[in-house]
């Protein structure tokens, strides 16, 4: 029979949620950029490509995206922020738990305060 | 290329760069400046005014045409192109199994990363508002009626 594996300080545990999470979060951030390099390189070719392509963000589905995007980021950088922190500062690794509920927490203000203002600028008419 | 682990009581040798390092520490550097980068990116571009709504050619060109913007998106595709490549580079490292896939893998990140930073480069430092036909309407003076 197998056995489940005994408790260790990472497995299962937010050390490896995060990095999960910032693996997820920075192929998916990785490929928004390649793509979002090609379509602000029609500014260089034709106004009017370039607002047709830039068009395409503005619709409700791209929107909704957008804010997917802007959680991504979030979480993203400030969780690098905790890494640098644990590998630079004294205290880091003892305390990059508690840091991760931190980054966490700032993520969820600074994208509350994102969110409702994306999505009035998505619903607007213009 | 397989992977050398040394023996850990081994001393360090100083043959070659150690480009690890070098990785690790531009990971570190170039993240702490993408947050500044990004974050008022995304404020500027996505948050303010109209927000998405806003973003149009005439949109880019009011912003390039002040240097500081130029140079602002230039550090922002040269770090965030580096960084995203050597991060997916990780990955690759650590999921691709047989060699030949890994080097297939690694030189592709690569060859991408590089084509998509000299075109960027070169969108920013050759742009020309003027080619908008209506460009004389929101730059009066900087492009001529058309």
């Amino acid at each position: 029979m197998p056995q489940k594996p005994a408790g260790t300080l990472y497995r299962g545990k937010v050390g490896m949620w995060s990095w999960v999470l910032h693996r997820i979060t920075g192929v998916a951030i990785f490929f928004f950029l390649l793509v979002h390099v090609l379509d602000t390189a029609l500014v260089r070719l034709d106004a009017a490509a370039y607002n047709g392509v830039i068009g395409t963000y503005k619709t409700t589905i791209i929107g909704l995206g957008e804010l997917g995007l802007v959680a991504a980021i979030l979480f993203h950088a400030l969780n690098g922020v905790r890494i640098i922190l644990i590998d630079f500062w004294r205290k880091g690794a003892k305390l990059q738990n508690v840091m991760f509920w931190i980054v966490v927490a700032i993520a969820a203000i600074l994208f509350a305060g994102f969110a409702p203002v994306h999505l009035m600028h998505v619903f607007s008419e213009k | 290329m397989s992977v050398v682990i040394e023996q850990p009581k081994s001393p360090r040798s100083r043959k070659a760069a150690n480009w690890e390092k070098y990785g690790w520490m531009y990971m570190r550097a170039s993240g702490a400046i993408l947050l500044i980068l990004i974050f008022g990116h995304l404020y500027v571009n996505l948050f303010v005014g109209q927000g998405i709504k806003g973003i149009d050619f005439a949109f880019v060109a009011g912003k390039w045409a002040n240097p500081f913007w130029k140079v602002w998106d230039g550090l922002m595709l040269w770090l965030a192109l580096i960084h995203g490549t050597n991060g997916m580079r990780t990955i690759a490292n650590d999921y691709a199994e047989r060699p030949m896939v890994r080097k297939v893998l690694n030189y592709t990140l690569w060859i991408v990363c590089a084509a998509l930073i000299i075109l960027g480069t070169l969108v920013i430092t050759t742009f020309d508002p003027c080619i908008d036909p209506n460009a004389s309407t929101y730059l009066p003076g900087v492009c001529a009626v058309k």
